[in-house]
């Protein structure tokens, strides 16, 4: 009996017999074993809980975010070095084959939808309330199970590094591949599980913002008058809203074809491999921009704020941000022009493809008018700001060049196509994220990060970013295709290759830097004494103290105008106090719940079950999701009022801070 | 829904504010669910649209012809539209203040939906017993699918509502009941509106 | 629910949930579509294209008339975002279904 458990143990359960995953779960088991000692040691359990784990603040769970989003880019780019370094030579024995399969699926799901969704949460989180002088967001209490159904999704996907076996049909899982005649292990259905309960989460959190958008707005806050970044949010929300229900319906079906052996994308049984590929870039493509759109947003308020101007172009920036999260359901079919569906097919969407690429230009020229005599500070988040234009603006074309479908044929699959969507995802949406997170860190934890470190790794990213991905468009054409764990020595691709790599590793230096920076400046704490960190804010979030008091604002704040902050400080420079606000009232706010988290648990347990096809860990995790649900339906008290009083010692001691 | 319970209750002035901002907060909640009605139109479709693309995927097997019964259906649709009308007639007593006209009209909504899973579910016995089964083909892959999502939602709003009645029970009817029930009677008006579409692409086309 | 705030409680109620008429009326006309439908196909009244497009015909218009006299759809305060966003997802929607309809015809079999 313990014997044959020990055997399933060692041969099934944990993965063996490899010296890197070793390494891995040592380190893995290590530091969980140091977290729970150092929790224990300094008594921090309960503070854990009712501050982190129970808290329906969006400040709090922005921040849990970014944390998370933190350690999956550092877990994604460790997997870039490792695919990096394979191919630095011809024929290097470091990663065999199966393993390179799991290192780049890995890699792409990790950075697009463990890395770039969380940090993009966080920033919305951070954000958009305090952007639009509100309390919370709509739905605080769905708010916390997002970010809780993010983090077990992303940990169930994880762990199957170690247990069970990482997926290794690539970052969309193409059947039949990826069907139980291609994939038997059980990688694939953590990879299904795993996306599937964070893919819930991040769906419940595009409902969210766009209630919270539409509805939660200060007094007097018109549309037309939002900041850029909170438009950005709203587009991407909606965006979310309508592609998300596409990617849970499709790694459902899947999941059926796994689990209960029916027929949907198997080559038997009538079944449709190719629908799978359809159904899933009608989710993938919007996916990409739900991603960009909110660093468009960064990109623009950070432009407007170190340019002292107002953005350029107001109206047509909200109309580009609109027009592309409608025209990115239409594009789908770019992603497999060579499926073969007909020329009037192929057409079609290469037109529709090139037509959202007009929307994207006029965002370009809209920043550099914006910066155009602008007097422009060269702050890190105006850097990233600026590197990002012609990196995107050299992206966007490479973009427009494989939409055209015949050229496409060319293109698919190669190292060109890779390395133009590095350079959209990199200098788009990761410059986009840094950038954001350089602009609102003091913001968030009322210090800002160092300059020269930061300096040093923004040079170190740019110049790592070209220096690996150029050579990538070259080999490209030279007819290197993706996902090839070796090449031959006669190819010629050597060189480009070796330069390449050098580049990635360049680039995990920028990100050292970035860490270090971070530890520098906690250390060397210079405490941020005013709100208005830059001071040059121009919305209503660098109108409040930073960080944030729980309830942000103490009175709503009225707004007139766009850039309300800043048309404050023109009318108080010259002498035009602002009405005093009226008493304080007592503040309604939500209480925290536990219930999140332990509901994330069960479905956590539930997907292992599932994993594993353990019913009696399937029921149970089942009935613990129901009876959770349940519980917060029959909670008929689940929030409270802040008494006057306390807000007022609460102001009195951030007042004293300042 | 606090406003009877919290401190601040008995305060005149608060008070006004506090019951502005609960409508306020209810509404919102409203907002909220009709934008997750949207989602589920979308999820509905994705399905829609497979099982428009395996329509014909019967790999030889059986086809929708020989294996659908239409009576059993016909009865499944009315149920399924009358409850929607009661469960329509049930917001309309609430809204006269009616707790007792509110539960009743509630229960029978919820029988007519048990009746309804109980003709689905033993359509799909029969079938499986016939040898009909998920694994028979893509086209009965997509039809399981589509026809038991449906299924899948009703049991959910079956459930919700013995649980709401329960609350209705016990809170009668406030501010928080009342949203409760208007989009607990959203999502079960939306349910009938997809069975529409059920019937005409599964089943009519099915045994055109 | 949101009429609510603007009318207050007062004897106009009933507009602003639907009043009993709007729903026999809405239940009489839904019944009338699903019988038309269910008539047409099991008596073969019809070539298979006409069949095809009035029963499509019929489910849209049931699908209208619930929306009207069911979900109260007009009733909502102003601006009507779930309208707004309804008819996108409409849009979407059409676009799903039609989309892999007119992509995967040339890989579907039959």
């Amino acid at each position: 009996m313990f014997k044959e458990f020990w055997d399933f143990l060692m041969n099934d359960f944990f993965i063996t017999g490899d010296p890197l995953i070793l390494g891995a779960q040592v380190s893995i088991g290590l530091s969980m074993v140091a977290i729970v000692i150092a929790l224990t040691y300094f008594k921090k359990w309960r503070w854990l809980w009712t501050e982190w784990l129970t808290t329906v603040d969006h400040k709090k769970i922005g921040i849990m975010y970014v944390i998370a989003a933190l350690l999956m880019l550092f877990r994604g780019g460790v997997d870039a070095l490792l695919i990096r370094t394979q191919l630095a030579v011809p024929q290097l024995e470091f990663l065999h084959a199966g393993h390179y399969n799991a290192i780049f699926t890995t890699h792409g799901v990790i950075m697009i939808l463990f890395m770039a969704m969380p940090l993009m949460f966080g920033l919305f989180n951070i954000v958009v309330p305090l952007q639009i002088g509100a309390r919370d967001v709509a739905f605080p209490y769905l708010n916390s199970l997002s970010f809780w159904l993010f983090f077990f999704g992303a940990m169930l996907f994880n762990v199957s590094f170690v247990i069970g076996g990482s997926p290794d049909a690539g970052w969309l899982a193409y059947p039949p591949l990826s069907e139980l005649s291609g994939s038997p292990g059980l990688g694939q259905d953590f990879y299904i599980w795993g996306i599937q309960i964070s893919g819930i989460g991040s769906l419940a959190s595009g409902i969210n913002f766009v209630v919270t958008i539409l509805k939660m707005r200060a007094p007097g806050m018109k549309l037309m008058q939002m900041p850029m970044f909170t438009w950005s949010v709203l587009s991407s929300s909606i965006t979310i809203m309508f592609a998300f229900p596409i990617l849970t319906v499709t790694l459902f079906l899947l999941f059926i074809d796994r689990y209960l052996g029916a027929h949907f994308f198997t080559l038997d049984g009538g079944g449709n491999p190719m629908m799978y590929v359809n159904l899933i870039w009608m989710w993938g493509h919007p996916e990409v921009y739900i991603v960009i759109l909110p660093a468009f947003g960064v990109f623009s308020d950070v432009v407007s704020t170190f340019s002292k101007k107002k953005l350029f172009g107001y109206k047509s920036m909200v109309f580009a941000l609109m027009s592309i999260s409608f025209f990115s359901f239409f594009t789908w079919l770019h992603h497999f022009f060579t499926m073969g569906s007909g020329a009037d097919v192929n057409a079609f969407f290469a037109v529709t493809t090139m037509l959202i690429a007009i929307p994207t230009g006029v965002k370009v020229f809209n920043w550099l008018f914006t910066m155009f005599r602008g007097r422009i500070t060269f702050s890190q988040p105006m850097l990233w700001t600026i590197a990002f234009i012609p990196c995107f603006v050299v992206g966007g074309m490479t973009g427009v060049m494989l939409s055209v479908a015949p050229a496409d044929f060319q293109f698919h699959n190669s190292y060109f196509l890779i390395a133009h969507f590095h350079q959209v995802l990199i200098g788009g949406v990761v410059f986009g994220y840094f950038a954001g997170l350089y602009y609102w860190w003091p913001k968030m934890f009322g210090f800002k990060l160092h300059d020269g470190l930061g300096k040093w790794a923004f040079w170190l990213w740019n110049i790592g970013f070209y220096v690996c991905f150029m050579p990538q468009y070259a080999l490209g054409l030279m007819g290197m295709t993706r996902r090839f764990n070796e090449y031959n020595f006669d190819l010629g691709w050597q060189p480009l290759n070796i330069v390449s790599t050098v580049g990635a590793f360049i680039m995990g230096l920028g990100f050292i830097f970035q860490v270090w920076q971070i530890a520098h400046s906690i250390k060397f704490l210079k405490k941020e004494k005013s709100g208005d960190a830059w001071g040059e804010g121009r919305t209503l979030e660098w109108s409040i103290p930073s960080p944030a008091p729980m309830y942000n604002f103490a009175h709503l704040p009225e707004v007139t105008s766009s850039d309300e902050w800043w048309e404050e400080k023109q009318r108080r420079a010259k002498g035009i106090q602002p009405k005093a606000p009226g008493p304080l009232e007592p503040i309604h706010m939500p209480k925290n719940s536990g219930i999140p988290f332990i509901m994330s648990v069960f479905f956590f347990i539930a997907g292992f079950g599932f994993v594993w096809h353990w019913t009696w860990m399937i029921v149970p995790g089942l009935i613990g999701v129901a009876c959770c649900l349940f519980a917060r339906s029959f909670d008929y008290d689940p929030d409270y009022y802040i008494p006057v009083d306390e807000i007022e010692r609460t102001e009195a001691a951030l007042k004293g801070v300042r | 829904m606090a406003h009877t319970v919290t401190p601040h209750g008995g305060h005149g002035h608060n008070d006004h504010g506090h019951h502005d901002d609960h409508h306020d907060h209810e509404s919102i909640k409203v907002l909220g669910f009709w934008m997750f009605l949207i989602t589920d139109v979308i999820l509905f479709g994705t399905l829609f649209a497979t099982f428009s693309v395996l329509h014909n995927s019967t790999n030889g097997g059986p086809t929708p012809h020989e294996m659908f019964e239409m009576p059993g259906v016909i009865a499944e649709t009315f149920i399924l539209l009358t409850s929607s009308f009661t469960s329509g007639i049930a917001v309309l007593q609430m809204h006269k203040g009616n707790k007792k006209g509110l539960i009743g009209w509630l229960i029978i909504t919820a029988l007519l939906g048990a009746s309804f899973i109980f003709l689905e579910v033993s359509e799909f016995i029969k079938m499986v017993d016939e040898g009909v089964t998920i694994g028979t083909s893509g086209y009965w892959s997509a039809f399981f699918t589509l026809v038991g999502t449906h299924g899948l939602h009703v049991s959910v709003g079956l459930c919700w509502m013995v649980g709401l009645m329960i609350q209705i029970g016990k809170h009668g009817i406030n501010s928080v009941t009342k949203r409760k029930v208007t989009i607990v009677s959203l999502y079960w008006h939306f349910l009938d509106v997809v069975w529409i579409f059920v019937l005409t692409v599964v089943y009519l086309m099915g045994v055109m | 629910m949101a009429n609510h705030n603007t009318h207050g409680h007062g004897h106009d109620e009933h507009e602003s949930h639907g009043s009993m008429k709007s729903y026999v009326i809405g239940f009489v006309i839904s019944i009338v579509l699903t019988i038309l439908p269910l008539v047409v196909v099991l008596n073969d009244l019809m070539d298979k294209t006409p069949t095809l497009i009035f029963i499509l015909i019929m489910a849209v218009l049931q699908f209208v008339v619930q929306l009207f006299f069911f979900m109260h759809l007009r009733e909502e305060k102003k601006p009507r975002y779930n309208v707004m966003a309804l008819i996108f997802g409409l849009v979407i929607l059409v676009t799903i279904i039609a989309g892999s309809i007119w992509i995967m015809a040339y890989n579907t079999v039959g």
